[in-house]
């Protein structure tokens, strides 16, 4: 068990690399708490796996440290550091039984038998994979396949950190939900430090307590769901989350009044904008904006269904921003007027939140 | 539902119904003709029922080429096959050295079957072959035409020169489709080299190497032109496989019925081995 800092790290696949676009880790500095179930969200090729693989010692980072507790773990082995670490597809032995392969790991770290035996028998309970002790592993679903991999970290009683890399990419729909639930249950149950990575943002935010959102190589925002969804710090964060995503709208701010196409818009921080800042942007999730009496004039374009909401797209001086209506509730034909939440709608300067 | 009645669907099998005819059926038919058949020439033929098949099966000289083929193929089986995957294990999995060794490993298998025999032969002669002479000089009595262990020795030189490079081929194709990922949860596993072989590459080869197995099996069988042109059977009968003996018996005396017999032997046995390793490397399979 261990706490997990970054300091200073980055990484480039690069030998030699000139400048920031080299680099597929852009300067972390990072501390994951004991015990933390942590997510790493980002669309692919952001470096949220190089970041896994940095961690479980697969890669070495091209600068900085990782610290475990207080140890730096920077240029240790994968096998010797206390990491697990549960690949995309389910990676099991084959020609194993389920027993052999949970007992794996313990024997090659030369545990006497009967206590590898012992330890199986424990985790195969935590993982409901009892009855199945002595099938071949090879014969096994890809759920269960996964839950093998998992065992093989859960196994070893050392291990401070358990990594999950996209692991329910080749679940069944129905068995992912499942899954993801048992997950969350074992973190619980086990007490160790998780950090699971997806691209898929209703996993991210079921599973963690917080969540690391990363783009481009940097993290933009660390916080836990809620904090995430309310308060973006980055108008990235605010559409890669939600669905649909945050609105984001062109503005100009003068004497601490936000302006979106010539009419003053309410915000919380626009009288912290300074002077001279450059690509301000509004944002405001599309939960937080309603039809309303007064407001801002705009055009209704589209209604779409999206279950128990309707999405509507309206559209002002070539921006749309959408709303969210209950099902069932009426739609304005043409033209109508909206309102922001004005404690909801901040204020962006260069995509980060102006503060 | 209505079926539709025609036999039009016939007309998509027929070609490779012609093909597979012209190129297996009728020529084997032929073959069956003539081991009923006896002849003396002036194409007259006598029928002469299974009494080939019998004189074939308690001939002594067909026992004594079939024990040299079993061997022959036994050993070069348990040489290329360990050899192969020990050599595709060793050999880069990126980088530019992977077409560099890939074209060296194919080298061999490019060569006609006539010009390796005649390779060797020349390679081998104790007075003036790199290899027979260079045996020589370090005091090794060697004459691969004169003494039986020499022409052995050389033969089977010869095939796993030759042929190891297919087995690595094909090894080397299983092992760089083995995941990244089987590799790095082997590391955090703390798993050996060892380990990692036996229950990582081992069985994600099996398929190959079963094809890799069969494949060698089937040609090593069947070989004739390398020792044919290296040592023609000989010192005496000692390296006279069976496809040497057939052809001994079918052109050299000219025993069709005999012959026609020996070779629908030789052929059930090919079969018969085939299913036999394929039956057993894949027994687990179906689990």
């Amino acid at each position: 068990m261990a706490r997990i800092t970054l300091d200073g790290m980055r990484h480039s696949y690069s030998p030699t690399p000139s400048g920031d676009d080299d680099y597929a880790l852009k300067r972390l500095d990072l501390e994951w708490s004991d015990g933390g179930a942590y997510a790493l969200l980002g669309p692919s090729g952001c470096g949220k796996s190089t970041l896994l693989n940095v961690i479980s010692g697969l890669l070495r980072p091209s600068e900085g440290r990782i610290l475990f507790d207080d140890e730096d773990i920077t240029g240790l082995p994968p096998d010797r550091r206390n990491i697990a670490q549960v690949f995309q597809f389910p990676v099991i032995y084959d020609t194993m039984t389920v027993r052999e392969n949970l007992e794996f790991p313990l024997r090659n770290r030369g545990l006497p038998s009967n206590v590898a035996r012992q330890r199986a028998i424990e985790i195969a309970e935590l993982l409901e994979l009892s009855d199945i002790l002595d099938q071949r592993a090879a014969g096994l679903t890809a759920d269960g396949k996964q839950k093998i991999s998992l065992g093989r970290g859960l196994v070893r009683e050392d291990v401070a950190a358990i990594l999950f890399d996209e692991p329910l990419t080749v679940i069944d729909p129905h068995l992912k939900w499942q899954l993801r639930s048992k997950l969350k249950e074992l973190h619980q149950r086990v007490q160790r430090t998780m950090i699971y990575v997806t691209h898929d943002q209703t996993e991210a935010l079921t599973f963690a307590d917080r969540v690391v959102v990363m783009n481009d190589g940097n993290v933009v925002q660390i916080g836990t769901p809620s904090e995430l969804f309310e308060a973006p710090h980055h108008t990235f964060v605010g559409y890669f989350i939600g669905s649909p995503g945050m609105n984001v709208m062109p503005c100009d701010v003068r004497g601490g009044q936000a302006f979106f196409a010539g009419d003053p818009i309410e915000t919380t921080n626009a009288n912290l904008v300074k002077e001279g800042a450059t690509g301000l942007e509004l944002g405001i999730r599309p939960e937080f904006v309603s039809f309303a009496e007064k407001g801002l004039e705009v055009r209704v374009v589209r209604v779409r269904d999206a279950g128990r909401s309707q999405v509507i797209d309206t559209e002002r001086a070539g921006t749309i921003i959408r709303l969210l209506l209950l099902e069932g509730v009426e739609v304005p034909a043409e033209t109508a007027r909206i309102a922001f939440d004005s404690k909801r709608t901040r204020v962006y300067a260069d995509g980060w939140l102006v503060e | 539902m209505n079926k539709t009645e025609n036999q039009r669907g016939w007309f998509f099998v027929l070609p490779v119904l012609l093909l597979v005819a012209f190129n297996a059926i009728i020529p084997l038919m032929t073959v069956v003709n003539y081991s009923v058949q006896e002849t003396f020439g002036n194409n007259e033929f006598f029928w002469a029922g299974v009494i080939w098949f019998e004189d074939m099966l308690q001939s002594e000289r067909f026992h004594n080429a079939l024990l040299r083929q079993i061997l022959f193929t036994g050993i070069i089986l348990l040489i290329e096959i360990p050899l192969g995957v020990a050599v595709a294990l060793t050999m880069p999995r990126q980088g530019p050295w992977v077409s560099v060794c890939l074209v060296l490993m194919a080298l061999p298998l490019l060569i006609p079957f006539n010009v390796v025999g005649a390779i060797w032969n020349i390679f081998a002669l104790p007075d003036i072959g790199l290899l027979g002479r260079g045996l020589n000089e370090l005091g090794i009595d060697y004459n691969f035409t004169r003494q039986v262990g020499s022409a052995w020795f050389t033969i089977i030189l010869m095939d796993v020169w030759h042929w190891t490079s297919l087995v690595v081929l094909l090894a080397y194709a299983g092992l760089v489709s083995i995941p990244e990922a089987y590799y790095q949860a082997a590391r955090i596993d703390a798993a050996s080299h060892w380990a990692i072989f036996r229950y990582i590459q081992l069985p994600k080869l099996k398929r190959v190497l079963t094809i890799a197995v069969l494949l060698r099996f089937m040609d090593s069988f069947n070989i004739y032109t390398e020792v044919f042109v290296l040592t023609g059977g000989g010192p005496g009968n000692a390296t006279t496989l069976l496809s040497i003996d057939l052809d001994k018996i079918a052109l050299g005396q000219f025993d069709l019925g005999p012959a026609a017999a020996m070779s629908l032997i030789y052929f059930l046995i090919i079969l018969v081995f085939s299913w036999i390793f394929y039956t057993i490397m894949m027994r687990n399979e179906a689990q």
